[in-house]
């Protein structure tokens, strides 16, 4: 496309089959402690990726 | 949903339930900004009027454009409907494994920091450290109660739980002991004022903690002020040294050092790129959560600095990649390609159900920010959750359930929001602290740039 460059990411929808095994690390156990954040945890979970 | 901004040159399109992320020049931009708006026609007719003087801007190339976007539309990469309300209902009712524990192991503190959450190690309660008996059952409380989840994490917190750390060196052996008779794998996280650090620590750490977390508020002038020895001696000589060692002997292994800034030092990006200068490469700076009338509070006025700070944050990470000095900082690692499902997007960070703090004497709480707070206090590693009521509590509380998110675009990055947060600002897990949201939405916007110029930068390459 001449006017829009699309980066590459991981279509949500795709995820909802699945998504949600909790092998990922729990958010707050990373470096916040006083926020939430979830969109930097890395999905550990082979069938998502 | 669609979230479009402009930011360091660069013009962003985010489309809410797809995940999708564009970047965009000037006329894509603008049509975009129309299209849910106006039919084809008039947005032809109101791009033909308004690049009049660009002979480039013809009406071919605003039919090309459109129909690209169309492409996007087609492809479910723009404009998507939200396909998930269902699922956060089933999530709501979902049967619920606990896969994590905060291990308060120290109600005490060797600092006095004034705006410690946790009034100084003591959770507005008695000193005490985990004894570890406590420490034991609490590991057989997870491994009976961590149904299908095969990592189990635990967060060795206080307090300062190095004050405990005969304690953690039993407790993480214990563990280990057990992980192959219940298939689990223990990942371990250390927080540290790092007062104690020494060699034996340090080489402990290093081998056993997934994690270790490194509280650190950067300049001496602004770390002293608020992290001092209960003598009032600034802790910044004592422990940079020590963290420099451990961060030298800990290799490729995983680390934040972690600041809080506050409403002393708004300019923190100064104590960020500080902390980097000091050689350490993975940081954390949050902003500090307190009493509105602490006289360090962030203010509604701080807002647009701090706005700012974050932009000069973005910036000079996009510089550093080329120029050498790159750090991570732990809000902006947004993993586009391989980040979390919908699933997490919407249940967040766990609090409550699959993640609980446990105290010196055993009892739990839905996360470590509301120990010492009896109403949430459900039950302990004995008896299991006695008060499931404040479980469905927390289940029932996501970004779908609070009615100020419905029209936000960041929600699937927050997942609603920190609930304790939330607690202190308006008296309710379920209600909304702006003041967390707004500092939310532009970190989120300066990580996204920062995606965006690595993907163009990689591009030009």
């Amino acid at each position: 496309m001449k006017r829009i460059i699309t980066l590459s990411t991981r279509k949500l929808v795709d995820t909802v089959k699945h998504g949600g095994c909790g092998a990922c690390q729990t958010s707050c156990q990373s470096a916040c402690k006083t926020s939430c954040g979830v969109a930097n945890q890395k999905c550990e979970n082979n069938m998502n990726r | 949903m669609i979230h479009q901004y402009k930011l360091n040159g660069y013009n962003i399109i985010l489309d809410t339930y797809s995940g999708s992320v564009h970047v965009v020049d000037e006329l894509a931009y603008d049509i975009i900004g129309l299209y849910e708006h106006a039919s084809s026609d008039k947005i032809v007719t109101t791009m033909k009027e308004k690049y009049r003087t660009n002979p480039e801007i013809t009406e071919v190339e605003i039919r090309e454009t459109l129909t690209d976007i169309q492409e996007l539309i087609n492809q479910g990469q723009l404009f998507t409907e939200d396909e998930y309300k269902d699922l956060s209902i089933d999530l709501r009712n979902r049967k619920t494994y606990v896969k994590a524990l905060c291990f308060n192991v120290a109600h005490t503190c060797n600092l006095s920091c004034e705006y410690c959450f946790a009034s100084q190690g003591k959770y507005n309660g008695d000193r005490a450290i985990m004894s570890f008996d406590v420490g034991k059952r609490a590991i057989d409380f997870l491994l009976e109660n961590s149904g299908h989840h095969r990592n189990l994490d635990i967060d060795f917190f206080g307090g300062e739980p190095l004050m405990a750390w005969n304690v953690v060196k039993q407790i993480v052996s214990y563990a280990r002991s057990k992980e192959q008779e219940y298939h689990k794998k223990f990942r371990f996280t250390f927080t540290t004022n790092g007062m104690l650090l020494n060699e034996e620590v340090t080489e402990f750490l290093n081998e056993e903690m997934d994690n270790v977390v490194l509280s650190l508020d950067g300049r001496k002038e602004v770390h002293d002020r608020l992290r001092r020895t209960v003598n009032g001696k600034g802790s910044y000589e004592h422990i940079v040294p020590k963290f420099q060692q451990f961060i030298k002997n800990r290799g490729e292994k995983e680390y934040y050092v972690r600041g809080t800034y506050t409403h002393d030092n708004v300019d923190f990006t100064n104590d960020i790129f500080h902390i980097a200068d000091l050689g350490f490469d993975k940081l954390s700076m949050e902003p500090v959560i307190c009493d509105p009338k602490e006289p360090y509070a962030l203010t509604e006025a701080d807002l647009p600095e701090i706005y700012n700070q974050y932009e000069i944050l973005a910036k000079e990470m996009i510089a550093r990649n080329e120029r050498g000095g790159k750090f991570t900082f732990y809000h902006y690692m947004l993993d586009l390609s391989e980040g979390p499902c919908i699933q997490k997007r919407i249940s967040g960070c766990g609090s409550g159900t699959e993640y609980l703090a446990v105290t010196p004497w055993g009892e739990l709480f839905p996360c470590h920010q509301f120990v010492g707070d009896e109403q949430f206090s459900m039950g302990n590693i004995w008896d299991g959750i006695t008060k499931p009521e404040i479980q469905a509590q927390f289940k029932g509380s996501n970004c779908y359930t609070k009615a100020e998110c419905q029209n936000c675009w960041a929600k699937l990055y927050c997942s609603g929001g920190c609930p304790a947060n939330s607690l202190h600002a308006t008296g309710s897990i379920n209600g909304t602290f702006e003041f967390s949201c707004d500092i939310f939405r532009k970190r989120v916007e300066c990580s996204m740039m920062v995606k965006v110029a690595e993907t163009i930068q990689a591009m030009e390459v």
